[in-house]
């Protein structure tokens, strides 16, 4: 394996500005690898075939003076949720095989503006629905850490992509904790920024009140430069924020210079730290926690009632939305068709197409929402939970007049067995009870790396949450923290990712 | 098709009330669709006025366009309604493949626009008031082409195809509360009442409402209740109505069909009916209750509405003059009497010569045009006079009679070739050959013709009695194949009898 790709992007981009190394040699260095390694890990669905040609096109660039973004020629990794005009999106569901979409997605555009080496598209949980990707039409995707492991989902992929060294950085989409959850079971950072902070133009809808893209890495700086190329006010959602933002990786800096921690008011959520969670991370994370105090932070606990109603509000809200975003797939102007023998009418067409390229999880919520929003159920479910959103929200807002900084394990449990949870659903929907209740508020949350549970070995990650629009706040605080446990354990949480042994592609 | 039963309409109204509802969708001419930027046009190739948005592809997002914002709320402001401080778009969910999401965005509990009323005016001058409940936004579906079938209906077709350019084109829909006290003028009502709404969007310049070309559509909803009755007739809701003469028609024909089952005690179906123009008649479409739940819930893509007090203010100061109003004034300038303004108000043509004038032509010039020859073409055809000829080529046609370019029984052949689509007045003068011969010497030799072989009456002109001329001007206008100014013939023959 080659030791470019266990560098940062922060450090990749060094060595292409001193052209000590060009972007064909580390593109090719990171397909090697996936060559090498994803037959078995199964972070990709798609590579791109011309990903040394975009690499070769940038080293002209900075041969002939051109004056290029920082991260141009670093190579990146897309979920499959995003529109792509040269590669397929499938969001990993059958109904949607081999469709090429003609326009980019806005995220993908601008990762294209910054003339970042676009690797390929990362498998997932048939449209996001899922927190295992063991959903995906497109077979399973393994943990980097322990290949008997699911990755966490719905971004398994990128997670899993990034952790093996695939890529330096990639794109994920979090409904409700698809990037953040999977950042925690794989030992890389995830960020899901304020609702609005980045477009989704181009990113395939599951819940458009929840959605949000955001980026993966095994540093918060890495994810702040993401996210300052791919976030910002786009005219094509009408929900992306039209406020300028301030820059993200200056936030990060900040933060990795130390004296961010001190003073700083931490709140942990009493619901969000009981004997529900794994031993193991709830070690680590008091264990954090003592560090911070260490360091000055003010720890206060903060109570957020309502956050019991969540999981529950959440699969009425994502449901409803799920089952009239995916009404647009019947066949007629793209994707799979499947035709019945006979004379069919076009709702027989349609029928049998969404028979055959939903896959089950997918059925599931669409039925569930479509119930929900029935004449007559309106009020008591889809109208239930708009109002426990509002509640959950009234909690946030009452937990940050306390605290700067909410903090919680951002998964109750480290990466499950392969199967573990597929017979239950109701088990795979309740591990995301702490990454839900940010979507809810639309508010800010990320994920970092904070050590491994004692009883299994595996990472364990911390959920850092901040006001809306305070997304600045948690790059700080969160390289801060990085820093100080980096600092404590002499070396960067990625060096502790095992040799990944497993099958060539 | 079955024949339905009728009762004769007078009869029907013995023994019930009519009660009739109105829903207008009137398409904006804004220059780019309602949640897209694809062109807002009529009759491009198919499928060529789309984005991804239109097509709703995946991934892609609806933004909301400001002018049909503007648009919509100079039409609520128009129609007397209240302006929502906030409104918002919700999804209206069914699978339908004209329908690109299988949702359309629509208003429903928060339109832009609510609470007005609108006074019209009937044939013989009175004024009725009618209840506005609400006008609301929304996107229009894309077209279905059915194939191979021998009605052009899906029933029976082979395949269809698809065309989206119309799918997202915006529209602003108004509703009327229930009518009531319509009695025999339920029809008329109707048509006066879209007619009103289609100068008001043409004066606002907000709409093509061209209604053969569906800019305008309506869609009448019709009940009759017995006789003393309080409680409301079950309704049907007809569409289809693609002119203001059939609005008309389709109503008093619900009128009479629902007559007839209500005496034989059968009840009426709440349904969707067809107006079919050519046999006068409605057909079933689907149940209402079949499709009813259309899992309305707010638009999660799309922010609320909210448009300022000075916005508001702004439109509400560019109205133009209020429909009544603008006939009063109308009427005195153009000193027309009482009964040839009513005319023109009845033939709901009053825009049309208004612009002609406005084009140049002489208020009476326009007022032949259209409530004479082009009435007359367009009742033999059954189409509403507007849709046959714009009221700028009337006016160019005026314009050449006026010139003596041609005389008035050419300037109806110009017309024909107008209607036809031949191009241009004077390519069509050209082309068809149709200029009056100015030229006197030709004129004078027929004229002298004509009064050798009819001394005669040469004989008469001389001793003054110069109706007589009338005999040598036919024989002219006949020699000349009728492309002479008769008034130029006139005055040769007089000028040659008594050379």
């Amino acid at each position: 394996m080659s030791d470019l790709i266990r560098l940062t992007a922060v450090e990749q981009a060094g060595l292409l500005a001193t052209r000590e190394i060009s972007s064909v040699e580390l593109t090719k260095a990171h397909l090697d690898r996936i060559a090498e390694i994803d037959g078995d890990l199964g972070a990709f669905l798609h590579v791109s075939a011309n990903a040394l040609t975009v690499a070769d096109e940038v080293d002209a660039a900075r041969a002939n003076g051109v004056e290029l973004h920082p991260l141009a020629g670093v190579p990146i990794a897309v979920k499959d949720v995003l529109a792509t005009t040269d590669m397929p999106a499938t969001a990993g569901s059958k109904i949607l095989e081999g469709w090429i979409s003609p326009y980019d997605a806005t995220p993908v555009a601008r990762l294209r503006a910054a003339r970042m080496v676009l690797l390929g598209k990362t498998n997932m949980d048939e449209f996001a629905m899922g927190s295992s990707t063991e959903h995906s039409a497109f077979g399973i995707t393994r943990n980097s850490w322990d290949r008997t492991r699911i990755p966490g989902g719905s971004g398994g992929g990128s997670a899993a992509a990034v952790g093996a060294f695939e890529a330096p950085v990639a794109l994920g989409s979090d409904t409700g904790g698809s990037i953040r959850q999977p950042a925690a079971l794989t030992g890389t950072v995830g960020m899901k920024p304020t609702y609005g902070g980045v477009s989704r133009y181009g990113a395939i809808a599951l819940a458009s009140s929840l959605d949000q893209v955001g980026p993966v890495s095994r540093t918060v700086l890495d994810s702040a430069l993401v996210h300052d190329i791919i976030g910002g006010h786009d005219h094509h959602d009408s929900t992306s924020i039209p406020e300028a933002w301030p820059s993200f990786a200056d936030a990060a800096r900040r933060g990795a210079r130390g004296e961010s921690l001190k003073g700083l008011r931490v709140g942990v959520i009493k619901e969000l730290d009981t004997d529900g969670i794994q031993a193991g991370v709830l070690a680590r994370f008091h264990e954090t926690i003592r560090v911070l105090a260490d360091e000055g932070a003010e720890i206060v606990e903060v109570s957020t009632p309502n956050f019991e109603y969540a999981v529950a509000a959440y699969y009425l809200i994502l449901t409803a939305e799920a089952s009239s975003n995916l009404a647009k797939f019947d066949s007629v102007r793209f994707g799979l068709r499947v035709t019945p023998s006979g004379s069919p009418t076009v709702e027989d067409v349609m029928s049998a197409t969404r028979e055959a390229g939903f896959g089950d999880e997918a059925k599931r919520r669409i039925i569930l929402g479509t119930y929900a929003l029935s004449a007559g159920y309106y009020d008591a479910y889809y109208g239930s939970a708009q109002k426990v959103r509002t509640h959950i929200q009234r909690d946030f807002a009452a937990a940050f007049a306390n605290a700067d900084v909410l903090v919680s394990p951002t998964a109750p449990t480290t990466a499950w067995e392969l199967g573990a949870k597929l017979a239950d659903p109701l088990a795979m929907w309740l591990s995301d009870i702490t990454t839900i209740p940010v979507n809810m508020a639309g508010i800010p949350g990320m994920s970092i790396p904070i050590g491994l549970a004692d009883e299994d070995n595996l990472p364990v990650g911390l959920q850092i949450m901040a006001p809306a629009r305070e997304d600045a706040r948690l790059y700080e605080v969160g390289a801060a923290i990085e820093a100080l446990l980096d600092a404590k354990r002499g070396a960067p949480f990625s060096t502790l990712t095992p040799n990944y042994v497993g099958g060539g592609k | 098709m079955a024949k339905d039963a009728l009762v004769d309409f007078d009869e029907a109204l013995t023994r019930y009330e009519p009660v009739i509802g109105l829903e207008v969708h009137v398409e904006l001419s804004t220059k780019t669709k309602m949640f897209s930027s694809a062109p807002n046009v009529f009759g491009a190739e198919p499928n060529t006025a789309v984005t991804p948005v239109c097509l709703g592809l995946p991934g892609s997002l609806p933004v909301v366009n400001e002018t049909a914002v503007r648009y919509s709320i100079s039409l609520g402001l128009a129609l007397g309604c209240g302006i929502a401080e906030s409104s918002r778009f919700a999804r209206k969910n069914y699978f339908y493949p004209d329908l690109a999401k299988n949702y359309q965005i629509s208003q429903y509990d928060e339109p832009i626009a609510f609470d007005g009323s609108l006074e019209i005016e009937l044939d013989n001058g009175d004024i009725v008031t009618i209840p506005i409940e609400r006008a609301h936004m929304e996107e229009d579906a894309g077209k279905l082409t059915h194939v191979g079938g021998a009605t052009g209906r899906i029933q029976g077709a082979e395949y269809s195809l698809v065309d989206y350019n119309r799918a997202g084109v915006p529209l602003v829909e108004i509703v009327t509360r229930p009518i009531f006290g319509t009695e025999e003028r339920a029809g008329e009502v109707a048509r006066a009442y879209v007619s009103t709404i289609r100068d008001i969007v043409r004066g606002l310049g907000i709409s093509e409402a061209k209604m053969e070309r569906g800019n305008l559509r309506c869609d009448a909803n019709v009940s009759l209740r017995p006789r003393g009755d309080e409680k409301l007739g079950t309704r049907t809701e007809t569409k289809n109505v693609n002119s203001l003469r059939s609005i008309e028609r389709a109503i008093r024909y619900e009128i009479q069909r629902q007559a007839a089952l209500l005496d034989k005690g059968v009840a009426i179906v709440q349904e969707t009916r067809h107006w079919h123009e050519d046999t006068g008649t409605t057909s079933p479409g689907r149940p209402k209750s079949d499709a009813d739940d259309y899992r309305y819930f707010p638009e999660p893509d799309l922010l609320p509405i909210r448009p300022s007090r000075e916005l508001i203010d702004e439109l509400r100061a560019a109205l133009p003059e209020p429909p009544a109003a603008e006939r009063r004034r109308l009427k005195a300038d153009w000193g027309f009497s009482d009964v040839d303004f009513q005319s023109v108000v009845n033939a709901g043509l009053l825009v049309e010569v208004r612009e002609t004038v406005e084009a140049g032509s002489s208020p009476a010039a326009a007022r032949k045009w259209w409530l004479g020859e082009l009435s007359r073409i367009a009742n033999d055809q059954n189409l509403d006079a507007s849709s046959l000829v714009t009221s700028a080529q009337v006016a160019e046609l005026q314009a050449a009679v006026d010139a003596g370019t041609i005389n008035d029984k050419l300037a109806r052949e110009a017309l024909a070739g107008l209607i036809a689509g031949e191009g241009s007045v004077a390519e069509i003068i050209a082309a068809r050959g149709l200029a009056v011969v100015s030229d006197d010497g030709a004129l004078i030799a027929a004229i002298d013709i004509a009064l050798a072989s009819q001394p005669d009456v040469l004989g008469k002109i001389r001793d003054g009695k110069v109706e007589a001329a009338g005999a040598i001007i036919g024989a002219v206008m006949k020699a000349m194949g009728g492309k002479a100014d008769a008034a130029r013939v006139r005055e040769l023959v007089i000028e040659r009898a008594n050379a």
